[in-house]
Order: structure tokens, then sequence, then C-alpha cells
């Protein structure tokens, strides 16, 4: 059976007193879209941090097809592409420079590299902005620079942490199509998160993330099925409040 | 090629062309950041045309190693000036590690497949190297002004400015770790660099200082620069100083092993306190 592209069990992380990450548990199927959905402060961007091991998790495992991230974190990280959600470009290099530099942060350099980067540049339409300077991108081209960048070196996961940021609607349809048709024709894994309810598709998978906690997890149908809900909108204000409800008689029973 | 069936990077091969990717990408940021290299040239520039030839006439300096003869003040002073380039560029490649954690480029090093130490290493040698360029350069103009050590010192002088450049870079490395924002690192840099520079033999030999105040004359003696700047003077006159050599070697490991430390995923402090905007 072919492992899943991400697999987290039981991951929680603090910073302090305070738990940004509790319990966790989510998978990533090869060659799916899955949505990770949650409100600003849900807790996305510090399981993206953990699982792209900028920092150790409290408890709990990660797995890249199969590989710990802890244990064996350059076999897991060689595996994945990562778009973070703050820009992380350098302005200065021009397009083809930073695509050979990442490149190279994977071991990859000469033909190889420059091959990859025509490859790369032309699947997302960048191919004529080659000795550009990235300051002189637009906010859409950078961020398309930044995913051609995640799959210069072939990463059978991609992680996107609310890339559509300061996209119009155009730029923001035009980047969701391109990554969906990645799993579908390529088969990469994608984890997508966001907290903007028009970027799921019916046939995405979904996981709702809320204070640290997931409240649910399937596909789209199957959550709306578990909240009793007609859409994924109602699907999610039904399960945050659920879990403020519970929270509430929690406290109270205490 | 498929990822799924990858080799490991982490071949020789892919070490060197890792490591030659980082040194080649801070070697383009700093000849496409003109200013930098100018600021880094005239800084020194400035206190040998102005500084140094001013106190000229009012400070002489005996004979002391490894000077065979008087010599002018700003012969004296030229060392120091090198460390100064190199306590400048260290504390300016972690202000760019700063920088580049609060606009994300640093996670983009961080996250390669890559060995974090590696990583990190990598990025300190190529600060050297850059601070190296700078400080060759600064001794050209410096020839011009009839500040001419033996030939062979330049060659001599190398090695040395290899291993200063690694500690006052590692000290920067390690202070990035420290600081979670730019504009808090700026101000600390000035709690840094001039401490550093003027409680050294940078400006004046220590026997001066020790006659002028037995307390400051022990706070240089406790101060690194202070060796990285005797192990430079030496080392451009074509002789190498042990003990300043041992001292900077030592504190260099020492920074070197602590932002190490620092930028560990598990132990360290960014994993205590979390990465700037990380914390969603």
């Amino acid at each position: 059976m072919t492992k899943p592209a991400l697999r987290i069990d039981g991951l929680s992380h603090s910073f302090g007193s305070r738990k940004a990450l509790d319990r966790v548990s989510l998978t990533v199927p090869a060659g799916s879209f899955t949505a990770l959905l949650g409100l600003n402060g849900a807790g996305k961007t510090t399981l993206f941090s953990l699982v792209t091991r900028l920092y150790d998790s409290t408890s709990g495992t990660i797995q890249v097809f199969g590989f710990d991230v802890r244990r064996d974190s350059p076999a897991a990280l060689s595996r994945m592409g990562i778009v973070f959600q703050a820009r992380t470009l350098d302005l200065d290099l021009s397009v083809r420079q930073s695509l050979m530099y990442h490149a190279a942060l994977h071991g990859i350099g000469g033909s190889r590299a420059r091959a990859r980067t025509a490859y790369v540049l032309e699947q997302f339409g960048l191919a004529d902005r080659l000795h550009d300077k990235v300051r002189n991108l637009s906010g859409g081209q950078m961020r398309r620079l930044e995913i051609a960048r995640a799959l210069i070196h072939d990463p059978a996961l991609l992680l996107l942490d609310e890339p559509t940021i300061g996209l119009d609607v155009e730029a923001r349809q035009g980047l969701i199509r391109e990554v969906r048709r990645l799993a579908a024709e390529e088969g990469n894994g994608v984890l997508w998160a966001t907290h903007l309810l028009d970027e799921i598709s019916t046939t995405d998978r979904l996981v709702v993330l809320h204070k640290g906690r997931i409240l649910a997890e399937g596909s789209v149908p199957e959550v709306l099925a578990q909240a009793q809900a007609p859409d994924i909108q109602a699907a999610f204000l039904k399960l945050v409040e659920a879990t403020g409800r519970s929270a509430a008689e929690k406290e109270a029973a205490e | 090629m498929s990822a799924r069936e990858r080799t490991s990077p982490l071949t020789p091969g892919g070490y060197a062309i890792c490591f030659a990717g980082i040194v080649w990408r801070e070697a383009l940021r700093f000849f496409s950041q003109k200013g930098r290299f100018l600021s880094a040239l005239v800084r020194p520039l400035v206190w040998l045309f102005i500084f140094a030839a001013g106190l000229r006439s009012v400070l002489g300096v005996s004979i002391i190693p490894p000077y065979e003869t008087y010599v002018l003040y700003e012969v004296y002073v030229t060392p120091g000036l090198v460390a100064m380039i190199q306590l400048f560029n260290g504390l300016q490649s972690s202000l760019s590690m700063v920088y580049d954690r609060e606009v994300g480029a640093m996670r983009i090093l961080l996250v390669s497949p890559f060995p974090r130490w590696f990583l990190l290493l990598a990025k300190l040698i190529a600060g050297v190297f850059v601070s190296i360029l700078q400080v060759y350069a600064f001794l050209f103009v410096a020839y011009l002004w009839e500040v001419e050590p033996p030939m062979i010192g330049y060659l001599t002088l190398l090695p040395v400015l290899v291993l200063t450049g690694l500690m006052l870079g590692a000290m920067g490395l390690l202070l990035s770790s420290l600081f979670r924002q730019l504009e808090n690192f700026a101000s600390v840099m000035n709690f840094v660099i001039f401490p550093m520079f003027f409680a050294s033999s940078a400006l004046y030999p220590l026997w001066r200082i020790q006659e002028s105040s037995p307390l400051l004359y022990e706070i240089c003696r406790l101060n690194p620069f202070t060796y990285v700047v005797e192990a430079i003077r030496f080392a451009l006159y074509g002789q190498f100083h042990g003990s300043s050599l041992a001292i900077v070697a030592s504190v260099a490991a020492a920074f070197l092993i602590l932002s190490l430390f620092a930028y560990n995923p598990s132990k360290g402090l960014i994993a205590r306190r979390g990465a700037p905007a990380m914390a969603d």
C-alpha cells in the first residue's frame, strides 16, 4: 500500500504556557488536495513550522512518506516543497538565481538544476521572466515563483500556508487551479492551509483546525455529514460552535 | 526523475553544491548591494585618512613586536581597522540573518535537507569570504597611503583572517539567534561594536592603556577582540602569534557551539520561542 504523503499523529506544541497545537492527527494521501481550514490563530502556521522542522514538537510524530521528520529529516525534507505564508523571496536575486540557489540547497546543481529551472518556470508561466529581478514581479508572479521554487527538487509533498494572501481574485483562482493540477496529474500530495471557504472544492479532502485542535477530517461530504450541515460554511460554524459549547460545559463542570 | 525514488542529496557532491550555492548567494547579495561594499570600505578609510592622520603627531608608537622600528600611527592602527572590517561584517551578516528570519528567507535555508549545523557553518563561511574581499580591498588602498607591510604578510594574513572572521561571524550568529526583530538587533550592534573596538588594542597599544588606566587595561585583556587585532597585526608582518590565535580559535569554537545550540530545532532558543510571524 502507498504510504501517505504526510501523516501526523498526536502532535502537540506549546509556546511557554500557551498551547498552540493539541494532539493533532491528520493524513494527506499521495495525489490528494487536502485543505486545512482554520481561522487566523488556529495553529496552521505552527503546524507548518513543525512539519518543516523549523523547530521540533513537544510530543507526537510527523511522517513524510513514512520518513520521520525528526529521526530522518533529510529524507523527509527532501520530499517536501514549502510555500510559507509570509513571502520568503530574496528580492535582490533574479528569478533564475532564486531557483538555482534553492536547487543548490537541495544538492542539485549544474545541468540538472538548469533543466529543472526551465521546467518549473515553463509550468508556471514565468519562462520569459528568467533574468528579471524578483522585486520587479507582481504579487501573483511572486507567489507563482515561490511555488515553482518549492517544486525545483521535484518533491512529492507540497505544503502551502495561505498562499493566496494578498492576491486578486483572478490570481487566486489561477494559483489554486495550478496546484490542483499538480495533485491530479503529477500525483503530488498537497496540504493547502486557508481560512477562505471559497478555496475549498467539494472534491477536496478537508481538515478543520480550530484553536490548535482538529475538529473534523475527511472528504468534504464526510465532513458535512459529520457536522450535519448543508455546506462548508455552515459545517465550519457548527463545528466551532460545538467546540465552544463543550469547552464551556467542561469549564462549568470543573 | 521522481522524488519518491530519489536518492539522498547528502552525498559529498550534494554538500559541495549546497555549500557553493550558499557562498554564491552571499557574494551575489554583497555585489548587488554596492552601498554595502562602499560603506565597508569607506568606514576604515575614514579612520585611516582622518583619525589616524590627525593623531599621527600626538601618538608615536615605540618599538613593540611585531614592529622592528618606530612606526607611524597609521601603520599601527591598520590591523585594528582590518579587524574592524571583520567585526562590522560579522555583525552585518548576522543582521541580515535577523532580516532573513523576519522576512522568511532564513526559513528557506533551514528547511533544506542538509544538517542545520552545516547550513549555518556554510552561511558563516560565506560571510567570512565576503569580509576577506573587503579586507584586501582596504589593504590595497592603505598600501597607496604608504601602509606597506611586507609582501609575505598579505599571504600569512589570509588563514588568520579566516579564523578571526569565523570568530566574529559566530559571535554575530549567536547574537542573531537572541533577537527576534531587526529594530532590537540594530540597537544591540552599538552596544557590541563600539565597546569591543574601543576597549581593545586596535587604537592604542596595551602598555599605553595600562599606564593611563589599569582597569581599562584589564578589560582590554579580557576582550577577545584584542586577540583578533593582535593575531592580524602579527600575521600582517609574516608572523603567527600563538597565544592570540589559540584564544581566537577557542572563542570561535565556543561561539559556534552556542549558536548551533541556539538554532537547534529541538533545544534552541528559537524552538522555545518560535520564530517571528510563526505563531499562528
